[in-house]
Order: structure tokens, then C-alpha cells, then sequence
């Protein structure tokens, strides 16, 4: 019954499952497929691609739209903003709270976060080089460091205790943050290998640690109470992790 | 609110699922939801009709190559999802496929996601990617072929042994 069964292309497998096909070619696929399991076991598993594209990502469609992209606060902002230079949009974006899009002049401006993690790697790279002024504030003097860097930012500045990972305390020093002051810690090990650590106000309340990489450096970004932490070391993220896992335990140790 | 804003504000929840499977990072994602919105409202003048479903998909779809492209002087930012390690098999299964998208090429994974999350026709993708029907198969296929390879290779346990 079958005999004049023409054979069925691959763009016409796709168009079947796509519901692209034309009707009258349905019932010619349908033959084909009960005729050949290796086609009938292909187009199965694109089904079933689908399936786990819509159980992983049907989610997001449903959670209730970010504020930040609500419309009537997206016409309400005025038109000049759209215009400013990235650079400057990107402050204005870290200081104007949820005011959100600011930061997107250019499609291509990097999110809060990621300019914050930028800020921080860039102050690791100057400074974990420097042999003879890698600090303003010697880690022999912690609790003055801890009592200054405290003072200057306006919130709880502690020096972890990081000697269980082989890392002593070299010192810190005052940096210019996104927005307002920044503090800037360094340690180092025997062997040399240094490992800052960056705090400064932030927007974003992005719980989840962020994992960032450039060139031979890695770093480690999350936010708590307002303040963005980010621990910058060498490439191995394993290493990166312990330490600032350890960072974050006593942070939260001693901010509660 | 003008006919033209609500049925923009209607796409936004199907934007943010296409764009956080496009682009993977949640706040990137909704970096770039924001773009297209901020975009397609400026230009509601100039909207003279048509489908604004997908000229949306088509601004974001576009901000999205033009992020990748000069990304490729910035570091790479990821989640760090393996402090879980005892996800549900939806969960797993969730990360296979999220992994496996992130290796397709830009043009085969908006297709895919196009015709296979968003339920868009050929034609409509065609439109967005601006090519012929034919090339939008051929990236459907290559991409379909790819992501069936890689979560086959993710999880040699549901391959099928004949």
C-alpha cells in the first residue's frame, strides 16, 4: 500500500515536528517514521529537546517582572539619560539605586555587578605586583587598619582571619569605589601568592556568588546588606572559592 | 496606556525566558530585556504596524550579538552552580540543557530557541535573523544535531543501547 511512499527529507522531519509542514504531506511522514525507528527515534528526541528547554525555562516566564523593567518606569525616565556616556551612566547607575537602565546607553554596558567585579580585579592587578608599597596600612597594625577602613567606608570593615588557608595579612588601603569608598585588603602566603579583598557599596543583591576570569586572574563576587564583596586571587577556582568562602563565614560571623 | 505599550508589556515575561536561555546569566538577561524594552519605546513613533512580537525578538535578538561581540574583550562571568550537588533529576536535567545551548554557536541557538521555546514559524525567524528559509533550517538542524550529541554526551546513563 506503501509502495509509492516518497522518501522524506530531513528539512521535512524538522518541518513535521516544527508543525510546518503542509497537511496533505502529514500522513506521508507519519508512514515513513513507523517505517524507519532510527528517523522515528531522532524525531523523539527533539521532542523531548523541547520538553527540557520548556521545564527549565517556562519558569522565568512566569515569575513576576523585575521592577526595573516595569513599562511606566521605563517611559517615565527622561530621554537625555538614554544618551549619557557609558562611562558616566554607569556611576549614575550604582548610585540611582533601582533606577535601573540608566547604565545602558550603550547595549553593550556591563551590569552592576560586572563593572563592580571590573573595579575590583583592576585595583588586584595594580597593586598584588607592587613589592614595596603593596599597602597603605600594614597588616602588623590590623586592629588600626580595621578601626580606619571602618571609619572611611561607613560600615564594619574586619580583616579576616584567613590563616587556615595559608594566608597572612599583608595590610589594606583606601581605594575610590563606584560609589563612594572602597576598601581594599591584600594577603599573601609563604610562597608569595596574593589574594585581595575588595568591599564597597553596591546595588545589587545578587546572593548567588558570581565566578569572573580575565586573563591569568580569577575572582570571586557577592553581595550582602548593601555591601559588594569580591575576593580576586589566581586562576585555580577551587583555591578562589575556599578562601572566600572562608571570607564570607566570618563576615557573616561577625556582621549578625 | 496605548494599545502599542500593552502589547509591548505583554511580551516582557516571553522576552525574559528567551533572553536568560539566550545569554544564560540572569542579570544579563535582564540587562538585555531592558535594552529592547527601552528601545521598542522609543521607537513607538516609528512602529508602523507589523508584528511587535517579533520585531521585539528581533531587537533583542540583535543586542544580543552586539554584546557578544564586544564582550569578547571581557572576562567571562558564571554562575557558580556546584555548591548543589544533589539537584533533583529536573535540576540535573535543567543544567544538561542549559550547558549544552551554551555550546552552539550564536546564530543556531537563537534559532533553536526561537523555533523550539518561543514557538516562532521558520518564516518569522527568517525575518529576525535576516536570511533566506533555507538557512534558518539548515541552523535548526545543525543546532538540533549538536545539542542531541552533547546530552547524550552528558549523560551516557539515557543513551540507547541497542
Amino acid at each position: 500500500m506503501t509502495e509509492r511512499m516518497i522518501s522524506v527529507t530531513e528539512d521535512e522531519l524538522h518541518a513535521y515536528v516544527d508543525g510546518e509542514l503542509p497537511g496533505e504531506r502529514r500522513a506521508d511522514v507519519e508512514a515513513w517514521l513507523a517505517a524507519h525507528p532510527d528517523d522515528a527515534e531522532r524525531v523523539q528526541s527533539w521532542r523531548a529537546m523541547a520538553e527540557m528547554l520548556h521545564a527549565r525555562y517556562d519558569m522565568i516566564a512566569q515569575e513576576p517582572v523585575p521592577r526595573r523593567l516595569e513599562i511606566e518606569r521605563l517611559v517615565r525616565r527622561p530621554r537625555q539619560w538614554i544618551w549619557g556616556a557609558a562611562a558616566a551612566a554607569v556611576i549614575a547607575f550604582v548610585a540611582g539605586g533601582g533606577a535601573g537602565w540608566v547604565a545602558h546607553g550603550a547595549a553593550s554596558a556591563p551590569s552592576a555587578f560586572q563593572s563592580f567585579t571590573l573595579d575590583a580585579l583592576d585595583a588586584h592587578r595594580l597593586y598584588v605586583v607592587e613589592v614595596r608599597h603593596p599597602v597603605e596600612v600594614s597588616g602588623d597594625e590590623r586592629a588600626h587598619l580595621q578601626a580606619w577602613l571602618t571609619k572611611r567606608c561607613g560600615w564594619a570593615v574586619r580583616a579576616p582571619d584567613l590563616e587556615a588557608s595559608g594566608l597572612k595579612l599583608v595590610g589594606g588601603r583606601l581605594l575610590p569605589g563606584p560609589n563612594g569608598p572602597a576598601s581594599f585588603l591584600m594577603y599573601e602566603t609563604a610562597s608569595g601568592e596574593r589574594f585581595t579583598i575588595y568591599t564597597a557599596r553596591t546595588t545589587s543583591d545578587a546572593t548567588q556568588m558570581r565566578y569572573a576570569t580575565q586573563d591569568k586572574d580569577g575572582a570571586l563576587f557577592w553581595a550582602d546588606r548593601g555591601v559588594g564583596y569580591v575576593v580576586s586571587g589566581g586562576s585555580d577556582r577551587d583555591r578562589l572559592r575556599k578562601v572566600a568562602q572562608a571570607v564570607y563565614d566570618q563576615a557573616e560571623k561577625n556582621g549578625s | 496606556m496605548s494599545a502599542f505599550r500593552q502589547s509591548v508589556e505583554a511580551m516582557i515575561p516571553a522576552l525574559r525566558r528567551y533572553a536568560r536561555a539566550l545569554a544564560r546569566d540572569a542579570d544579563v538577561a535582564d540587562d538585555l530585556v531592558q535594552d529592547t524594552l527601552v528601545r521598542a519605546l522609543r521607537s513607538e513613533r516609528l512602529f508602523l504596524g507589523g508584528d511587535v512580537r517579533s520585531w521585539l525578538y528581533t531587537i533583542l535578538t540583535n543586542l544580543n550579538k552586539n554584546r557578544r561581540r564586544s564582550l569578547a574583550r571581557r572576562p567571562q562571568f558564571m554562575q557558580l552552580t556546584e555548591n548543589n550537588p544533589d539537584a533533583s533529576g529536573t535540576e540535573a536535567e535543567g543544567r544538561d540543557i542549559e550547558r549544552a545551548l551554551s555550546t552552539l554557536v550564536e546564530e543556531q541557538r537563537s534559532v533553536l530557541l526561537l523555533v523550539m521555546l518561543e514557538g516562532l514559524s521558520y518564516r518569522e525567524v527568517a525575518d529576525i535573523q535576516g536570511v533566506p528559509i533555507g538557512t534558518v533550517m539548515s541552523r535548526l538542524a545543525r543546532a538540533r544535531a549538536h545539542i542531541k550529541a552533547a546530552l547524550e554526551g552528558s549523560r551516557p546513563a539515557l543513551r540507547r543501547v541497542k
